[in-house]
């Protein structure tokens, strides 16, 4: 199962949040003079009020109810417990109401642009013609499936549930580190933790006018509903696909399964006959019309992808081309979130939508262009470098932490194939107060909220917030003590 | 092909709860005759009794058959051979994976009851085993009896619950058989009342190891004789270890099955019904005439027919 590139369902605690010192950065609380930002005058209350003997104490009882509901993450293969917890922090992280407008407003602009990207690129190619994203990043990408080339996807949508991954760098402005349109996982994260949050803090809600994000689940399935393919009569009945109790998000599989009233199949409980996709129950095979897999294109059909697949549907992708059956997301969506194609976000936002992208990218120099390659090789040090096809926290050199010898080897990487690199300065990335043992102090956070795109662009009013727990720490990756977070959205 | 989306149980989920029953039920019995096979030596002159222990086991052959096999190797393959499928360790493995494959389908109380102290077993050494048997018979036995428990307790009575019944009752139906040919490797019955010493205390070992000795006593008031000892655990209706037990059980959540699923019968359902009447007609006299060594070889095929004819008609 684990041949090759490890599958994007591995990446949800891989991506490293790059960071400069401590004290200089954004602090989510408060403000330069010691005051307290709106968003959080109530949370600020409470945690005085609470006191940090008693929060110690609830955060204890918090993560014996993770474990008693059996929410862990499997990690094969390192030795220790396979049946990790993420660590959880209690404290939430807030946005205020108009912070969360602009956000959510840029969230929903870059899955439309990036949805259009996709099926700009697998039709007519206007925006390479235009010559706005140079012809050879798409056609020669490894991304890139000329399989998909002039086929339409239900409703024109390729990527159904798209994450952004989003940092703070200042009061005024979001930045976006990556887009995750393939199958971005850590939604059941969002949902628990709010769940635990509500058992445990009943009265802080009361107070609190927080945004529900209960609704995720019912328009999870709404959009899956919504992209039926043509050949389906009446109510599509929708599967969720996983590779299996081995893949370290198989949780959230069958957690989200359970809340859709979903099956949660597995490969071999599916296959193709008669030009249509039906699932092995009991009493026969029945239709299946919509496929919500969280499984790598790769491994989705050996007939069209990879023949020495043990896993996979042969026969899937021809039904799917014949529009007897939908899968979410499109096989190829993986070329938007492509980090060579990254860079060009904001000017696909200017040539499909023409808007000005409310979202930021991160400033990102391509290696394979000269004069940018000379400033990253001039520049090393300082700089973040990533391969521009390895997913989450694969084959990437983070300047500043790095040993000269490192540094040394990734010039010469760099020199030897420019064009499978880019580099990105260190962000002064915002923190937000955290329990650190007995005491509060202020930790590096990022967000992952994610954007459903069916028939509507719907945006849940939360997310993901991850949160380096280790003082000064880059990375949230939870074998480097990386934790997550409640994110509230506070009403108007 | 059905082209209606009526809601139906996916096929592998009933193979992992039939399959979850078996290998709890396995575990179970693998105990039983492991605390069989101890129990047997404790007698002096025992000296074949580990290897028909492994015989009768079906998951020891080569043990059985080597007239060198120390009893310590019966007692590790049958207890934590990895390699050996049937084992107590790799049975509680398999039931574990199977409930975890199916977690949606299972209750709580059902997955803590096969996750309790399940560590500790998975880092046993031989030595340590070896040394406390008797703790790790009781524990496996224990997991068996709370996992019933839990299921009795905590699992909707939809077709879920049926499928690992039938592996439940399948399993125990053909252990229970195998059991009872143990003694028959060990000492063919050549007198009509079971004498005293070492032939008494080896029946008697078998009514133990299937938690009979009790039952069998207020069913037959103390008469202990090959016949009815092997009647009350193939053909008695009340005992429910005793095949016939077993069989109408399986019988009857067959019939349910049947019910839930517009009516439709298969192949499985006339092999159980056949089983039943068979047993039903039986005498024992009869079958000690014809041969008891060959109704059980016969019984445990049956079994297995079943068991594929179950999947196929589910279509597991």
């Amino acid at each position: 199962m684990r041949q090759g590139r490890p599958p994007r369902t591995f990446s949800l605690f891989a991506l490293p949040i790059q960071c400069a010192s401590l004290p200089s950065m954004f602090d989510e609380m408060r403000t330069k003079e010691g005051g307290v930002r709106a968003p959080y005058e109530q949370i600020a209350a409470w945690l005085t009020a609470t006191g940090e003997k008693t929060l110690q104490r609830r955060q204890v009882e918090a993560e014996a109810l993770f474990r008693r509901l059996g929410i862990t993450f499997a990690v094969y293969g390192e030795g220790g417990d396979p049946e990790r917890l993420i660590p959880f922090d209690l404290v939430p992280r807030v946005f205020g109401a108009s912070e969360w407008r602009k956000l959510s407003r840029g969230v929903k602009q870059r899955a439309r642009a990036l949805n259009a990207f996709l099926y700009d690129v697998y039709h007519r190619g206007e925006i390479l013609k235009a010559g706005i994203v140079p012809e050879a990043l798409v056609y020669q990408n490894e991304a890139f499936l000329p399989e998909m080339v002039g086929f339409d996807p239900p409703g024109r949508v390729y990527s159904h549930i798209v994450g952004v991954d989003v940092v703070r760098t200042n009061p005024n402005e979001f930045q976006v580190l990556e887009d995750n349109c393939r199958t971005p996982s850590g939604v059941s994260y969002m949902l628990e933790n709010r769940e635990i949050m509500m058992r445990m803090f009943p009265q802080l809600f009361a107070s609190v006018g927080v945004e529900p994000i209960d609704e995720y689940p019912s328009q999870l399935k709404r959009t899956l509903q919504e992209v039926a393919p043509p050949l389906c009569r009446g109510e599509p009945t929708i599967v969720l696909l996983t590779p299996g109790p081995l893949n370290s998000a198989y949780y959230e599989h069958s957690f989200l399964a359970d809340l859709m009233g979903v099956e949660l199949v597995e490969p071999s409980d599916l296959f193709v006959e008669g030009g249509k996709c039906w699932m092995r129950t009991t009493q026969g095979p029945q239709r299946v019309d919509v496929i919500y897999r969280r499984i790598d294109d790769a491994y989705l059909d050996p007939l069209a992808f990879r023949p020495d697949s043990l896993l996979g549907v042969p026969g899937l992708f021809g039904a799917y081309r014949a529009g007897a059956v939908t899968l979410c997301s499109a096989p190829g969506a993986g070329i938007a979130d492509d980090k060579a194609i990254y860079v060009f976000t904001p000017e696909m936002i200017r040539f499909y939508l023409g808007e000005e992208p409310i979202l930021k990218n991160v400033e990102t120099w391509r290696c394979a262009i000269e004069g940018e390659r000379d400033h990253v090789l001039a520049n090393l040090k300082d700089l973040v470098v990533k391969q521009v096809h390895g997913s989450g926290g694969y084959g990437m050199l983070i300047g500043p932490h790095a040993a000269k010898k490192e540094i040394e080897a990734f010039r010469k990487k760099i020199i030897a194939e420019p064009e499978n690199y880019i580099a990105q300065p260190t962000l002064e990335l915002s923190s937000a107060p955290t329990l650190c043992g007995d005491a509060l102090e202020n930790r590096h956070v990022d967000f992952r909220p994610f954007c459903l795109v069916g028939k509507e662009v719907r945006l849940t009013p939360g997310g993901l917030t991850r949160v380096a727990l280790t003082k000064g720490s880059l990375v949230v990756n939870s074998s480097q003590g990386g934790g997550v977070k409640d994110t509230w959205v506070l009403s108007e | 092909m059905c082209e209606a989306s009526v809601f139906a149980m996916l096929s592998r989920t009933a193979q992992n709860l039939y399959w979850m029953g078996r290998y709890i039920e396995r575990a179970d019995a693998t105990a039983r005759l492991i605390e069989m096979g101890r129990r047997m030596t404790m007698l002096p002159s025992a000296n074949a009794e580990w290897r028909s222990v492994a015989r009768a086991s079906g998951s020891a052959k080569a043990l059985a058959d080597d007239p060198k096999a120390s009893d310590r190797a019966i007692i590790i393959r049958l207890l934590l051979d990895a390699e050996n499928p049937s084992s107590i360790r790799c049975c509680i493995a398999q039931a574990r994976a199977n409930a975890k494959a199916i977690r949606t389908a299972l209750t709580s109380d059902m997955w803590e009851a096969l996750n309790d102290s399940w560590r500790l077993l998975e880092t046993l050494d031989a030595d340590e085993a070896v040394s406390e048997l008797p703790i790790w018979l009781d524990w496996a036995k224990q997991r068996a009896a709370a996992f019933r428990g839990a299921v009795e307790t905590s699992l909707l009575r939809n077709d879920g619950f049926i499928f690992l019944k039938l592996g439940e009752l399948l399993e125990r139906a053909e252990m229970t058989l195998r059991l009872l040919d143990v003694k028959y490797y060990v000492l063919l019955p050549e007198t009509d009342v079971v004498g005293g010493g070492r032939d008494f205390h080896q029946w008697t070992s078998v009514l133990r190891a299937t938690g009979a000795l009790r039952a069998y006593h207020h069913v037959n008031r103390g008469d202990y004789t090959p016949w009815s000892i092997a009647e009350f655990l193939v053909l008695n209706p009340m005992f429910p270890r005793s095949a016939a037990y077993c069989f109408t059980q399986i019988d009857r959540r067959l019939n349910e099955l049947a019910l839930l699923y517009d009516g439709q019968r298969f192949a499985c359902h006339d092999i159980a019904a056949n089983m039943v009447g068979r047993l039903e007609a039986c005498d024992i006299q009869v079958l000690f005439q014809s041969g008891l060594h060959e109704f059980i070889g016969d019984s445990i095929q049956i079994t297995n027919r079943l068991s594929s004819a179950i999947s196929n008609a589910y279509h597991f």
